[in-house]
């Protein structure tokens, strides 16, 4: 197969694609802003209890009970059959105890299956350590890149990973979809995989630079992505079959983390196509025209200070 | 024969598949079964609890040391094996109980965040858990009554010594002044009369106990709230063991799907060498296995999932090779020199590529606790373990399988007749 699609003739529409993406994505955390994200316990501290009842209960008789207790707005999730996630704000282990033998009192015999606890400085910690994670990640990959390729490709592929992390990010802003500690594993994989998908096509792009035909370096980016990829689709299909099932099959704990991979890597695989590299062209061409430009004001003051000499 | 030529390469070949297969069907379900289960997969607990300073006392090292002792003590008592208590910080010990059938209990017993503490009449402390060495509940030899003895440490026998003599000068016998009583938690356990000054710093409360097992339980309270330092438990995670059969069921489901998917996929998308891939990654699933038993690391859901992320990023290396050899059959190369300069090409780019997931996978673990530094171990180790079998075995397998004649079709690498240059044709 002879691909020839025309990936960086047309990259403005690349580029307003993903910000039709993104732009929405931070609309709705400066909107819900000073929670940009629905932010679990993990990161705000609380309660959460997964209560199985032997007989069938409704979200209503279980709010009713809290109500009792003066927790009558926490979040109150059926996760299943007469199964129920509730969240409640941080809680005492004598408070804890007090909600579970109400729950037990007035509404028959229960399985606890699942009582968890996050203080609120653990949470802070766990933010905090999540951002400085990322940030490190960013500058061990930046350093990578410009060794192995150069600093505009690292600035590239960078950009392109801040695109997938904004449209991930942005995603859960729309839809509040909860984020826990395994959403900030998600995010550095992503970061990862965004990474080394773009450096597949670096990679094919500096092989055909050293043996260079004929060609603009338009033409040479687009055949390099072209020719990866039927490799990029097929490595995207593989990590999405692995990741629908563990989304679809592994039940509920692990499902924030596979939904949060599964967009992540679909974008990952979008910006290494359709951004990075267009990217990298671009930040070329800036760069150039930045050094032709001090180029000709240079020579042109050198010019001026000739003239005003020779008289 | 060396060369593997014919009919004797093709059962060269047909021993090796078989033995992959073999190994794996053999190795797979003992290995699996040996791997030890994290909490979320078998139920248990998770407490994190911190050390409180107070403006009196700053958290010492000394403190932590005997609150990891006393902490252990409770666990022991609670009989569970391989408990795991490690500190974390200055301040912070993390207690992991893992197959606890009734983690609530647990929590109940760990988390008695005891304060104990000695006050005279006026209500002042004069003596806290923090100074108390043992309390023992003992029959006396004469009375045969139950009693409790009290053995505090140097700074405790010396206080506990003045206080004494205080009390018993300053106050006549039978006088309700001279009484010190022992709060735990300020709730009153009990509030013996100081008969005479105690200078040994070994004390006996005697009377008043009803039951050789009442004077046990109160020693026991003593002892347990002989803490250095207040306690609060900043995090709990209990997982029931009803959850945790179900997340390992659901994940095992998750991984078979997963990975019989995947296995088809390279199947019908790269045919005869994807056939080699999904034998490249049975044995790529073996050595991941058999690292993390010999690390003796635990398998929590994280890591499963890191796991079988890094399956989906391991067949890219295979995938990358694959591509390049069908472009190198489709420049006209022949089929030894294409799977030569398919495993050349790819290994740069392969490299260049992982090296970087492994950099994000390396500042998780540095950075992430518990169950994210799991998933970055899986992660890196199932990159390293990819890379490993990518450029070893399917390389060797491939070799293997193009001196078969009959596996020399190139309809079998998914290459048509059609897409190859004339001048190259009926070469291979």
């Amino acid at each position: 197969m002879n691909l020839n699609f025309n990936f960086i003739g047309r990259r403005k529409w690349w580029y307003a694609l993903s910000l039709l993406i993104i732009i929405p994505g931070l609309i709705a955390m400066v909107l819900n802003w000073p929670s940009p994200l629905n932010f679990g316990i993990d990161f705000t501290g609380g309660n959460i209890v997964q209560i199985q009842f032997q007989q069938p209960v409704s979200a209503s008789q279980v709010r009713e009970v809290l109500g009792g207790l003066n927790l009558g707005n926490s979040s109150i999730q059926a996760a299943g059959n007469n199964e129920f996630l509730v969240r409640t704000t941080e809680l005492s282990e004598e408070q804890t105890d007090q909600v579970i033998s109400a729950l037990r009192d007035k509404l028959g015999q229960l399985d606890l299956k699942r009582n968890e606890k996050v203080g609120a400085t653990i949470g802070r910690e766990l933010t905090i350590k999540g951002i400085e994670a990322m940030a490190i990640a960013w500058v061990l990959m930046i350093i990578y890149i410009t060794i192995r390729f150069e600093f505009l490709s690292g600035l590239a592929a960078i950009l392109a990973l801040i695109h997938d992390v904004l449209v991930t990010i942005g995603l859960f802003a729309i839809f509040r979809w909860e984020v826990d500690s395994t959403f900030v594993a998600a995010i550095l994989t992503i970061i990862g995989y965004s990474i080394n998908d773009t450096i597949v096509i670096f990679d094919r792009i500096r092989e055909n630079l050293r043996l260079r035909k004929k060609e603009t370096i338009e033409e040479l980016v687009n055949r390099s992505i072209n020719q990866t990829l039927t490799r990029s689709i097929n490595t995207v299909l593989t990590v999405v079959i692995a990741l629908l099932a563990l989304m679809l099959l592994g039940g509920e704990t692990t499902r924030t983390f596979a939904l949060a991979m599964l967009i992540g890597t679909i974008s990952g695989a979008y910006s290494s196509i359709f951004t990075a590299s267009p990217l990298w062209i671009d930040l070329r061409n800036f760069s150039r025209e930045r050094h032709r430009q001090a180029a000709v004001t240079k020579s042109a003051t050198k010019a001026k200070t000739r003239k005003a000499t020779s008289h | 024969m060396a060369g593997g030529k014919g009919t004797g390469g093709f059962f060269k070949l047909a021993i090796v598949l078989v033995a992959i297969l073999a190994l794996g069907i053999g190795a797979f379900q003992p290995l699996i079964r040996a791997m030890k289960l994290g909490l979320d997969l078998r139920g248990g607990v998770y407490i994190l609890i911190q050390a409180q300073s107070t403006p009196e006392h700053t958290v010492t090292s000394e403190d932590m040391a005997a609150l990891e002792r006393i902490m252990r003590d409770r666990v022991d008592q609670l009989g569970i094996a391989e408990p795991v208590i490690q500190r974390e910080g200055s301040d912070r010990l993390i207690i992991q109980l893992a197959g606890v059938n009734n983690p609530e209990e647990a929590v109940k017993m760990i988390g008695k965040t005891a304060l104990l503490e000695f006050k005279t009449s006026d209500g002042q402390v004069v003596v806290s858990g923090k100074d108390l060495k043992d309390a023992r509940a003992v029959i006396d030899q004469q009375t045969r009554e139950p009693e409790i003895t009290l053995k505090f440490n140097a700074e405790g026998t010396k206080k506990f010594a003045e206080t004494t003599q205080k009390l018993v000068s300053s106050y006549s016998r039978g006088d309700p002044k001279r009484h010190i009583a022992i709060y735990l938690d300020n709730q009153l356990l009990t509030n013996p009369h100081v008969d005479e000054a105690i200078p040994s710093g070994e004390a006996v409360i005697r009377g008043g106990f009803a039951s050789f097992q009442e004077a046990a339980n109160l020693a026991a309270l003593l002892r347990g709230g002989a803490l250095p330092v207040p306690v609060q438990i900043i995090e709990r995670r209990a997982v029931g063991p009803t959850l945790g059969a179900d997340s390992l069921a659901k994940s095992k489901t998750a991984i078979i799907a997963g990975l019989v998917l995947i296995a088809l996929f390279m199947l019908v998308v790269y045919r005869l060498p994807g056939l080699v891939a999904d034998f490249s990654l049975i044995i790529y699933a073996l050595i991941v296995l058999v690292v993390l038993w010999a690390l003796k690391a635990t398998l929590t859901l994280p890591g499963i999932a890191g796991l079988l992320l890094s399956v989906g990023m391991a067949v890219d290396a295979n995938i990358i090779i694959y591509e390049r050899l069908k472009e190198e059959l489709r420049n006209g190369k022949t089929l030894r020199a294409a799977v030569d300069a398919g495993f050349k090409r790819a290994f740069t780019t392969i490299f260049d590529a992982n090296a970087t997931t492994v950099l994000a996978a390396l500042v998780l673990y540095f950075l992430g606790s518990g169950t994210v530094r799991g998933f970055a171990v899986t992660l890196s180790l199932g990159i390293v373990a990819s890379m490993f079998t990518a450029i070893t075995l399917t390389r060797f397998l491939l070799h293997q399988v193009i001196s078969v004649p009959a596996f020399q079709k190139l309809w079998l690498y998914g290459v048509k007749e059609g897409q190859i240059p004339v001048a190259a044709r009926g070469e291979i």
